[in-house]
């Protein structure tokens, strides 16, 4: 498996950049000639993994969010979100649906749910005060659309 | 982002744009200023013009059917995209709050 293109981006962890990720992933994967729904499945990933890190990592502090992307030769999407803020202490904890650390925030508690159920792989790495990574995968099909 | 129409017991919210983590406290905020009146029991939110939600949209949604629940009341929705659909489902919203795919008329009783 080769690497046929990446991408990496640095922006401000700020609300207005939530949609801002979205397109730029979108914008991304155009090349691998995806569904409506492929393209939906991507953002709303990326959505999430963004915004836990807005509002997990950096509660509301600045701080840089990274997103990064490789595409293979095997139709492959790796799509990565890093923080460099508080990080999660348990992790087990976090990735149970609905569980929030902020309920009085009306936060869902489905962050994590929503990523796997929308990728075709997610592996969370997080250590307390250094930052949360979280890394995802989806195969495209291969085929003309 | 919303529009809306009151009819006695029943509020229409049409709410368009991206429902993300962003446009939630104001979608909120509105939200709860348009169902103020403890006298609307039934709140309808057409998601036609909605191009976007996330969990964030789950998160406003399960506050509103809270709300409407204290006064004995109900949310709905309709006019759902497939794509927006699936979160529903995934938070299993489907359970508890109404979904009318084709809506015409809802809420105009």
């Amino acid at each position: 498996m080769s690497i046929i293109n990446q991408m990496r981006l640095e922006f401000m962890g700020c609300p207005q950049n939530e949609s801002f990720a979205r397109v730029v992933i979108s914008a991304f994967a155009v090349q691998l000639n995806p569904t409506i729904e492929e393209v939906s499945d991507i953002k709303t990933a990326v959505s999430e993994a963004v915004t836990n890190a807005i509002i997990h990592g950096y509660e509301g502090a600045q701080g840089t969010v990274v997103l990064s992307a490789t595409i293979n030769d095997q139709h492959i999407l790796t799509v990565e979100v890093e923080d460099r803020g508080r990080g999660i202490a348990d992790l087990e904890q976090a990735m149970q649906p609905f569980y929030t650390s902020h309920p009085e925030l009306e936060r869902s508690g489905m962050g994590f749910a929503v990523m796997q159920s929308f990728m075709d792989g997610l592996e969370v790495t997080s250590t307390v005060g250094e930052g949360t990574h979280i890394r995802m995968r989806k195969h495209f099909a291969r085929d003309e659309k | 982002m919303l529009e809306h129409a009151r009819q006695r017991d029943t509020m229409l919210v049409r709410i368009r744009g991206e429902l993300d983590h962003h446009s939630a406290e104001q979608v909120r905020t509105e939200l709860d200023e348009l169902i103020a009146d403890e006298r609307i029991t039934h709140l309808v939110i057409d998601m036609q013009g909605l191009t976007f939600m996330d969990s964030s949209g789950i998160g406003v949604l399960i506050g509103r059917y809270r709300t409407l629940a204290r006064r004995k009341g109900k949310l709905s929705v309709q006019n759902m995209s497939p794509l927006i659909e699936r979160i529903f489902q995934l938070s299993g919203l489907h359970q508890i709050i109404q979904n009318h795919r084709s809506g015409a008329g809802e809420g105009r009783r």
